[in-house]
């Protein structure tokens, strides 16, 4: 029989995510939408709250909560910080290959590390030519003397400047056909982040490229055996990384939602509240339509995957729905809010700006489809 | 150690309050399909005993009466750092005024053993009597001390506490096993952690019932409640807005007619 409850404890964790969010993360947001920074104070803030250490299996410091939980985790921040929340899910994108395709020397060596937030990891995939092509990857490798060199730039990269290691998809200088992921650490020679983007929206949430110049990575830091990078790279941006912008999106249309319904009942307008007539009562059921499918799919991906079964396809349609929903629910709620909607002292205006950032990250609404139709053709 | 109690009760959430229903017979609010959080108050009672935890050890159970929903309370209780939880739930407690509330956490906290100090919210944000932590020591033939704001010294069992006392406050020795009520003036509580969620998975909830506590039928619930409430009504709260029209001088004139009407100025 199909259970869409959530368990005693997931209704527990999702109470501790929430006041997580509202006490120790809203604090914060006004000083990154000004800054554009304030990322080490959040990020110090999710690593008291051991958000890191969700996914994180227990042998290795983590709780082991699962990817149900962590989906809960980033709706609750996203209501209140999208920004946060990206941030937090591009960190367990990076921690992913490390649980997935680590060696048990690699898991014991990082993973703890990552549970407690003491060093933060991402995911480096994307290239000025693109990111959804992995194959079209530039990035290259060279295996000299028993140790790999690598040379070249990827950008758009969620937490470039923060996290201490990458996953660095590389491509073999003599097989174009050979993939493979590097941890490359900072502090290595030839190795830095360079360029911080100035995004649209989710300001506060670091988004950079890095470069490596003949980077000398020792053999121990190949993460999934050489050859295997594709197949890494692509299981965890499938898998967690869509998952996690599916939390992204559920969180923002819920805070779109909230915000609308709020400002609806106490805008009087003809001597009523504005939420008495239909055209903002049909923007808000469409907005409330669109958060309950949305948290279906997701939801039901998130526990296919805490099943250990593939839930890739199913993250690319929750992922798509949930994406496009906060777009349309953002310019939604800034309708509702009418001039105010254009003043930035009202949220509204930032959940529009963040939503566009939802479309492109791990891959644009276009790819999805491609992603999709291969499904239901297959 | 210290074998302390927390008496915690499940009350409506707050965001609810203008949608509660009222039973038109019981005048009381049911509480079987509604939110339910634990009682602000009663986890400044939970703070304060697993300050004492974490200073020198203490074992700590909550008791909590209330319909079977309430053991999630229960439950958040027990991840918050409480070692044992006691959900004493039987259809026969609803209705109970806070005599017989009282009385049955009294008779459950005789059952479960030896007390060193029972804490208590100092009221419930539904009820707010005030009454079910005095009544309790009255039944265990405890000292007690309402609104207490700060434990001063604890020197074995014998306690210094700050209770609040009308515009100041009074400084009270007692000497242990006693009742103390809290504000919130005592301490600020600690937020849900998950490992904490996560080590409650292996703590255990008891469910008493009154046959379980042994206590006959007419002293529990409604039927042992003497006092009975005769109404109850939801509370309107209107805000009218006016907005002054004129030049200033007829704006500041109208202004200080409302002030002065209002006896502000």
């Amino acid at each position: 029989m199909i259970d869409f409850t959530f368990t005693e404890e997931q209704e527990l964790f999702r109470k501790a995510a929430r006041e997580f969010a509202d006490t120790k993360i809203a604090p914060h947001v006004p000083t990154m939408e000004k800054t554009n920074r304030g990322w080490d104070e959040v990020v110090k803030e999710l690593a008291g709250a051991e958000m890191f250490a969700v996914t994180i299996p227990e042998e290795y410091g983590g709780l082991g909560m699962g990817y149900v939980a962590r989906l809960i985790a980033l709706e609750e921040i996203a209501r209140v910080s999208v920004a946060t929340a990206m941030m937090y899910q591009v960190f367990g994108l990076g921690i992913e290959p490390f649980i997935r395709f680590g060696t048990e020397e690699q898991k014991r060596k990082y993973l703890p590390k990552f549970a407690s937030g003491e060093r933060l990891a991402t995911v480096a995939v994307t290239e000025p030519s693109g990111g959804s092509d992995p194959k079209g990857c530039r990035t290259t490798y060279k295996k000299v003397n028993g140790t790999y060199v690598l040379n070249g730039r990827k950008c758009f990269i969620t937490n470039a400047h923060t996290a201490d290691a990458q996953v660095v998809l590389a491509v073999d200088e003599d097989n174009p056909d050979a993939l493979t992921t590097f941890v490359v650490e900072k502090g290595m020679n030839g190795f830095k982040p360079t360029h911080e983007e100035h995004k649209v929206g989710m300001r506060g949430c670091n988004t950079g490229e890095i470069e490596m110049k003949n980077v000398s990575v020792a053999a121990e830091n190949v993460i999934g055996g050489e050859g295997k990078g594709l197949k890494v790279a692509m299981a965890a941006i499938g898998d967690v990384g869509r998952g996690g912008m599916v939390g992204c999106a559920l969180g923002l249309q819920r805070a779109c939602l909230d915000a609308s319904v709020k400002f609806s009942n106490e805008r009087i307008l003809y001597g009523k509240p504005i939420s008495n007539l239909q055209a903002i009562q049909f923007k808000i059921a469409k907005m409330k339509i669109d958060l309950e499918a949305g948290r279906l799919l997701g939801y039901r991906a998130a526990a296919m995957q805490d099943k250990g079964e593939r839930s890739s396809n199913e993250f690319a349609v929750a992922k798509y729905y949930a994406t496009e929903a906060a777009q349309k629910a953002a310019k939604m709620a800034v309708d509702i809010h009418g001039g105010y909607g254009c003043m930035e002292e009202f949220p509204v205006t930032r959940y529009l700006r963040d939503s566009f950032v939802l479309g492109p990250s791990a891959g644009t609404s276009d790819v999805m489809m491609v992603i999709i139709s291969r499904w239901a053709l297959s | 150690m210290l074998n302390i109690v927390v008496c915690v009760k499940a009350v409506p959430e707050q965001s609810i309050a203008n949608k509660l229903k009222i039973d038109p017979v019981t005048k009381s609010l049911p509480r079987l399909d509604i939110p339910l959080v634990m009682n602000s108050l009663d986890s400044h009672a939970l703070e304060a005993a697993l300050q004492f935890k974490r200073k020198s050890g203490a074992h700590i159970t909550i008791l909590c009466m209330g319909p079977p929903p309430a053991g999630n309370i229960v439950r958040e209780c027990l991840a918050l750092g409480a070692d044992k939880g006691i959900l004493l739930t039987d259809p026969a407690f609803a209705g109970a005024d806070a005599f017989a509330t009282a009385y049955t956490l009294a008779k459950a906290i005789e059952k479960n053993g030896p007390v060193d100090v029972v804490f208590c919210g100092m009221a419930s944000s539904d009820g707010a009597t005030e009454w079910v932590g005095p009544e309790i020591a009255t039944f265990l033939n405890m000292p007690v001390v309402t609104m207490v704001r700060e434990i001063v010294e604890d020197r074995g069992d014998e306690w210094t506490v700050k209770a609040d006392y009308q515009y100041g406050y009074r400084k009270v020795r007692l000497k242990l096993p006693a009742v103390i009520t809290v504000t919130r003036n005592l301490n600020q509580p600690k937020s849900l952690s998950f490992s904490g969620i996560l080590k409650a998975r292996s703590k255990e909830i008891t469910k008493w019932d009154r046959e379980k506590l042994d206590i006959p039928a007419e002293r529990v619930g409604l039927k042992g409640s003497p006092t009975h409430v005769t109404e109850m009504a939801h509370l309107e709260s209107r805000r009218e807005v006016e907005i002054l029209e004129g030049s200033l001088q007829e704006k500041i004139k109208r202004l200080v007619q409302i002030l002065s009407d209002a006896g502000v100025v």
